[in-house]
Formats: C-alpha cells, structure tokens, sequence
C-alpha cells in the first residue's frame, strides 16, 4: 500500500479532550489535494506493534502544504487516541495512507444539512471549504457537552455566519431534529457524524419523513471492540494464530506476517473483507458495511472491527 | 529520449503505420491460447522502461498525429465533448494529472510552471503556451477538460461517485471502439456494462465496481481490453457508422493482413482528489496483422485466441464478417508446437 511519509509540525490541545495535529511531508513537498469529508489513517508504532487509526483531514482541500486531523482522547482507548496525546511529539516521523474519502458530498444535492456531534465536526470542517467554493446551500448543526468542548465554534461562525448553528448541551440546548428535518426543500441531502446515538435519531428521522435513502450520509468509524482472545486459522497462508483481547482479527492477521487488505479499518469501506470458510461458534459482526444477510449466513467477515466467540475459525487468507 | 512525431492519417488514404520500435512495445494482451472476459485489473505503477505501462499516460510516435485527428473528428461533431455541470472539480483533477504526468515524463516535450494557482503549461509537439488560473474556466480558451483531452492521446472518461455506483458524466470520447458517449453521458456502471454479453452471470461487473469504489489515490490501475478494427481508424464511433462499418466487407484473402488491426486498450483509472470521482483512460493501440506478424510468436498466439473465441464475443467484437479470413491467414504462422505463458513477442 502506498504510504506517504510525515513529520509532526504542530500540536495545539484545543479542548480538555481534544488535541489538533499538523502534518506536513518529510520531504517538504505538497500532499495531494483532496475532497471534503476524507480521512487517512494514521500508523502507530505502540511499542512494537502497528496500530492503524483513521482520521478526518479537517484543513481546507485546497491547501496543499498541509494536512490537519484531530484526535479525542478516547475512554476506552486500546492505545492509540492515548498515544496520540501523550506520546507524539512536534518533529515525530509517522506514516499515513493517502486521502480517502467514505462520507463525500452528494455534488447533485440542492441543499445540505450538516449535523455534528462533538469530535463529529472534523469531516465538516472540510467539506464546508467544499461547498462555500462551490457556492452550495448549506446548513451546520454542531452540537457539543458544554462551552468547554466546542472546539472550533468561533472559527465555525466566523466561516459560515447565519449558516452556522450550534447547540450547548450544558445550557440546555438542543437540537430539534424533527423541526430541522420536516421543512427542508425537496433534494436535501443531510449528512450525520457523531456519537452513535446522535446518528440513530438523524437516520430514524430521516427516514421517518420519507426521505430518500440516498439523500441520508452518516460517518461512524469504529474502533475495534476489545472482547475475548480467540484462535483462528488461516487456510492459504497455513498459519493459526491468536487473536489477543485488545487486538483486532486484522492487526493479528498483520502481526503474523499475512499481508491482508484494507483501507478503512473502521468497518465501513469493505476492502478488506474476508471468506470464513469453517467456524463451530458465532461471529460478532460490528461493522457498517455486510448485509444483515450476510452477517447472518456466517460466511463472510470486516477482521478490521469483528471478533468471533469459537474454538474454530478458518478464514481464506 | 525525445521523440520523433510521424505524421500520417487516421482515415481516408490512411497512412498510418508502426515502426519496428513501436510494434515491440506493443501491448500485446494474449499471454494464453485462450481468451476469456476477465477483470484483469492491476496496478498502473512504473512499468518497464520503454514499455507503455512505463508513465502514468504514455505518448508515443503516434501522438501529433493523433491530436490532429481528434481535433478532425470534434469539428465534426461536438458532442464527442460532454460534461454535466457537477464535473467542475474533476475537470480540473484531470488537468492536474495530465500536466503533471506529461512534464514530468516527457520533460523534452512539455512543461510546467506552477507559481500558486498561476500556471503556464507548454507543449512543444502542439505549438500551444498558455498561463491561466488553476481553478478558473475563464483563464482558458474553452472548458479545462476539453482543453487537456485535446493534448493527450485516448480517450477519457470522469465518473462521479455516488449512490454506491459510478455514473459516467463527463467524456472527451473520438477514438472509441463503437460506444456513443452521447448515448451514455450520465449512465451509471450497471446501466453501460448492460451490453457485453455472458459477464453479469459471472457476477465480474459487481465485483469490478465494489473494488473500484474503494480506488485509492496514488495507487491507479490498469486492464487491457481488445477488439478487432478494419483499417488503422480511431474514430470507430456508432454516431459515424455509414463511414466504417461497411469496410468489413472489403476483406478478402490478398488484404487481410493488411486491413485487419488488433485494437488493444489500455484502460487505466485513477482516483481523482478533489472531486471524489475516478479518471477512466482508455488508450488505444492499433497493429495490422502484418505488423504483428513481423513477430511470429504473436502471429502463433493469436490465432489460436481467434479460433477458439466464443461465437457471442465474435458477434460483440463486431468481428463476424471477417473472422474466418483473418483466421485462415494467421493459420499459416501456427506450427501447432506449444506456446510457453506470457505476452512476450519473441
């Protein structure tokens, strides 16, 4: 996979929780542009062993000299949101992949409604350079805990004036998904990124008023779940590993010296994808992007973010 | 190493020939004795050095002459030129990928100048200076995917992702194998795959389009596609039909190896940056018999994938009328001793 080589510019800790890093290339030369709403992911060397975490570039797309991303420390963090806060350091080597971007803007939209929650800001950030070049009807919805947590809201306003609109939970406001929903003109696209619970209530209420399903974009990465270590085996590579409580089917693929595909590592994009050829126990899908069919018939699994509970598991890599 | 540009003609008198360099690097797409409709996709990377998988868009002795033949055919009929109005930012993503990979490959004939979203871009085989603002139509003398399409050879396509899918809108389309892009400007991949026969059940075209969704930047792929061309004619378009078709039936046995070209793709897909969308390039190549068989081992190869092709493809290829006859004169360099794997002409 290519990979491109950066060295730490900047770190600025923008909430309690949060901090933003700067990004530029060894090499001093321009990153190539990208659309609204990418990310890329982040390799990590924790003592040892590779995390891959994927973030949101939050910098303009048009500025080339360097990217942006911003990290919450995360409660339940297997290593890398902690690591990030705790142990890069300005002038630090790392390596990211190339842009990619899963939560694109529907370029055909009339209108667009964009609903953040917390950390759930970082694609909008880009994607309303997008749409202000493009000259497109927008709205932002950005809602946060309490004053303290509302990263970027100055600079939000200042950017987007009456398009902008942000909800402090602590003094009380919320954010009336139905009120905002129901009076929006035909070919509006809305698009969600927050915590789970914020994405069920826009995709519900979409839905609810009949919106068309490829007018509703929702972002959730997800980390991999820490869960019980488990036994697998690999058929072609003729290998059988384990898989440790805090580590991912794909990070102990990878451990093994199995080269595996992937792109997202957040269960949404599908590349890396995986025939289970035997299994006597059940798999525990968490990704986003299998059928409830598929995940049903046992025969397919995303090793980036699910787990199985079994003593059998032989997968076709 | 500059090149040196032949001119020669695409239609009419036909003039148009390879030298002995250019038949070798010919990409010559039979490594078996048998074809069959594959995805084939592979990493577009740093191919062999003179090979035409070296560059990202490869040129070659063809090329002023085929400019010229694209600007002919676009006089004619406009509409081979089509962009729906969301394509802005992927119009200029291809822009940036072509002045960058020409001036960069082929520094001898192009160059680049990029002082902030001032650039001047010069192609010296074309006669063609300018300086304009990247990201402004206006600093240009027509729209900006118009303006490169006319400076690279092939064909290409932008498709815009969306919807799970990709939808083809936006085309610089004159050296087509018998597709209208005015048929098929804003189709979506299911929609313009519908045609090629004994593919869906294969279930090849899902899984082509689930691996191109996740195209990455920096890291384009290849495939090499083929059918057969009577005369060495880019412009093989359903829209002027009455001025080829019937060359078919102009074959016989004393012409064929004359007449008869094997037209090979090179179809290369790049994931664009600003737009989200995917750069198709379709890269034309065309070798009559005779020059194919100059390398006897190709002769061999292809003779026996002629023989032993499936009558659908036949049909779909358009190759029925003259398929026996190229057949029959390809028999005479097929020993019928075994032929190792591989494309190599020798």
């Amino acid at each position: 996979m290519n990979m491109i080589n950066i060295k730490v510019a900047a770190i600025e800790q923008v909430t309690p929780l949060v901090k933003h890093f700067t990004f530029v290339t060894d090499d001093g030369s321009a990153f190539p542009a990208f659309s609204g709403g990418s990310h890329v992911v982040v390799s990590l060397d924790i003592g040892g062993r590779v995390h891959r975490n994927p973030y949101s570039l939050m910098g303009s797309p048009d500025d080339t000299s360097a990217y942006h991303i911003s990290v919450r420390l995360q409660e339940k963090s297997r290593g890398g949101s902690v690591f990030m806060h705790e142990s890069v350091t300005v002038g630090m080597q790392l390596k990211i992949t190339y842009p990619v971007n899963l939560f694109s803007l529907a370029k055909k939209g009339r209108k667009h409604i964009l609903i953040a929650g917390g950390i759930g800001i970082t694609p909008f950030m880009s994607q309303i350079a997008d749409l202000k070049r493009m000259g497109a009807d927008f709205e932002l919805h950005y809602a946060f805990r309490s004053p303290e947590h509302g990263a970027f809201a100055t600079k939000l306003e200042q950017h987007c004036g009456e398009k902008f609109h942000c909800y402090t939970d602590s003094n009380g406001e919320r954010l009336n998904l139905n009120t905002l929903l129901i009076k929006q003109p035909l070919g509006t696209h809305v698009y969600v990124c927050g915590p789970n619970a914020m994405v069920v209530a826009v995709l519900a209420t979409a839905r609810e008023f009949g919106w068309p399903e490829n007018h509703i974009h929702s972002e959730q990465f997800l980390a991999p779940p820490i869960g019980e270590s488990f036994k697998m085996q690999l058929a072609r590579s003729n290998k059988e590993i384990l898989v440790p409580a805090d580590m991912s089917m794909l990070e102990a693929i990878e451990a093994a010296g199995v080269e595996a595909d992937f792109l997202c590592r957040g269960g949404v994009c599908g590349r890396c994808e995986l025939n289970v050829l035997e299994t006597d126990g059940a798999l525990m899908h968490n990704d986003h992007f299998l059928t409830d069919a598929e995940k049903a018939s046992c025969k397919k699994i995303m090793p980036c973010v699910s787990r199985a509970k079994c003593d059998r598991l032989v997968l076709d890599i | 190493m500059a090149l040196a540009f032949k001119q020669e003609t695409f239609r009419d008198d036909y003039t148009y020939s390879n030298s002995p360099r250019e038949i070798k690097r010919f990409p010559f797409p039979f490594a078996e004795d048998q074809y069959m409709y594959s995805v084939n996709i592979e990493p577009h990377g740093k191919g062999k050095a003179g090979s035409v998988f070296e560059f990202e868009l490869d040129i070659d002795e063809h090329y002023v002459a085929e400019c010229i033949d694209k600007k002919i055919t676009l006089e004619q009929d406009p509409g081979r030129y089509e962009s729906l109005p969301h394509m802005m930012d992927a119009q200029w993503d291809f822009v940036e990928l072509a002045m960058d990979a020409l001036s960069r490959d082929y520094p001898e004939h192009f160059s680049l100048k990029k002082n902030g979203l001032q650039w001047t871009w010069e192609n010296k085989p074309l006669g063609i200076k300018d300086t304009f603002t990247f990201g402004d139509a206006s600093t240009l003398p027509m729209e900006p995917f118009d303006y490169m399409g006319r400076q690279a050879q092939g064909d290409f396509v932008l498709l815009d992702q969306r919807d799970e899918t990709l939808y083809a809108d936006a085309g610089f389309v004159t050296t087509q194998a018998d597709w209208s892009l005015a048929f098929n400007v804003g189709m979506s991949w299911r929609e313009w795959h519908g045609p090629v026969p004994r593919v869906t059940e294969l279930g090849v075209m899902d899984r082509a389009l689930k691996y191109l969704l996740n195209l990455q930047l920096g890291s384009p792929v290849r495939r090499l596609n083929w059918t057969m061309t009577i005369n060495p004619r880019l412009d093989t378009s359903p829209e002027n039909y009455p001025f080829w078709g019937g060359d078919r039936n102009t074959v016989n046995a004393d012409n064929v190896g004359e007449l008869v070209h094997l037209r090979v793709e090179l179809q290369t897909l790049f994931r664009l940056p600003r737009s989200n969308g995917i750069m198709f390039g379709v890269r034309c190549y065309l070798i009559s018999l005779n020059e194919i068989a100059t390398h006897p081992r190709w002769a061999k190869r292809l003779h026996r994938v002629l023989k032993s092709l499936h009558p659908d493809l036949i049909e779909y290829k358009g190759m029925t009328k003259f398929h026996p006859l190229a057949v029959n004169w390809l028999a005479n360099f097929d020993d019928g001793a075994e032929l190792g794997l591989g494309t190599q002409p020798e």
